[in-house]
């Protein structure tokens, strides 16, 4: 018994190289969203084209927000998915344009198409601000009461739909059954 | 008087060097209050304050777009008269735990506020017991008989030579 004492530096380094090695692997990029469960906050913008927008424009049912701008290369990247998405009518897709220039977005959306039901225009990011938004793309999932329930940052593509967010919408479903 | 000359050259062109490179640390504010009050909060609020985008640059030191936003937010809500504590809880209800540079006590952030103590202390104990056992040691030598002593020397003698 006396001699395991003598193992207790080995036992102490193990413990302390186990939990170093995890940290070197850990996502500190990926700020967890302080908004989960939590109503999406008041807004009262214009939409890209022009009309005013406000939270009663927003869709009764489970959508996605997706925060967007023309200066973003990777949303480029997620778009087909975004226009996948809304030509199937799997989900509507409402956009943020974050901090962007109005004739910018709007070119951007007639050469790329545009998978938005509307565009909130953002363009002091202080929505954004309110949303908890760092950076374009993100992605935020709210349900028919307007409560924001999953946020994704980055690239939304074909495997984070189907590993996130199709998952989570099975979840919100089963909970209103 | 000529050498002064020179010196004055290198004396100045040091100074501008170091007013650039200074320059280049902080973003320059163009933010203007009411008072010196003010400004100073302003300063010591986004000095502690982290960009969310960029994992380890304070919101006065980043040129991010949000952090060029939420200075703007600072500033505003300083002028409407909100306390420090209403701003990070502003700062603190949109972006969390990682906005803080120092960060709030909570049983996430425990081994992080008293990790390091709680090594110091266990660093104590291990020192205390060395040095102990060190002390022992020379007091078994001290309780030692003269001819005990004598004999001692001897052993020690012999596996020297």
């Amino acid at each position: 018994m006396d001699k395991l004492k003598y193992f207790v530096p080995s036992f102490v380094f193990i413990a302390l190289a186990v939990l170093l090695w995890r940290g070197l692997y850990l996502d500190t990029r990926t700020l967890p969203s302080m908004l989960i469960d939590k109503p999406l906050p008041t807004f009262a913008l214009a939409k890209v084209g022009g009309e005013p927008v406000s939270n009663s424009d927003l869709p009764d049912e489970i959508f996605l927000l997706n925060v967007w701008g023309s200066y973003c290369l990777p949303c480029l990247i997620e778009h087909p998915t975004f226009m996948r998405l809304s030509e199937e009518g799997e989900i509507p897709v409402v956009g943020i344009n974050y901090k962007d220039q109005n004739e910018l977005a709007k070119d951007w959306l007639d050469t790329n198409g545009n998978p938005f039901s509307f565009s909130i225009e953002d363009l002091d990011g202080r929505f954004g601000i309110d949303l908890g938004v760092y950076g374009a793309p993100e992605t935020y999932l709210v349900d028919a009461e307007g409560v924001i329930r999953y946020r994704h940052v980055s690239v939304l593509d074909e495997t984070v739909w189907n590993q996130e967010f199709l998952p989570a919408i099975a979840e919100l479903e089963a909970e209103s059954n | 008087m000529k050498a002064f000359r020179y010196l004055n050259y290198i004396s100045f062109s040091l100074l501008f060097i170091l007013g650039v490179a200074s320059g280049s640390i902080a973003q320059v504010d163009t933010f203007e209050f009411d008072n010196d009050v003010q400004q100073q909060r302003f300063r010591t609020l986004s000095d502690e304050l982290r960009c969310p985008m960029c994992q380890n640059t304070n919101l006065s030191g980043s040129t991010g777009g949000v952090a060029e936003d939420l200075r703007r937010e600072i500033h505003r809500m300083i002028l409407e008269g909100m306390s420090d504590r209403d701003i990070e809880r502003f700062m603190f209800e949109r972006y969390g735990d990682f906005i803080f540079y120092r960060p709030r006590l909570t049983a996430q952030t425990l081994l992080l506020w008293f990790g390091p103590l709680f090594f110091l202390l266990i660093g104590g104990f291990v020192a205390r017991g060395i040095f102990k056992r060190a002390k022992d040691v020379g007091d078994i030598e001290s309780k030692l008989s003269e001819s005990q002593k004598a004999r001692l020397n001897e052993l020690i003698g012999e596996k020297q030579g």
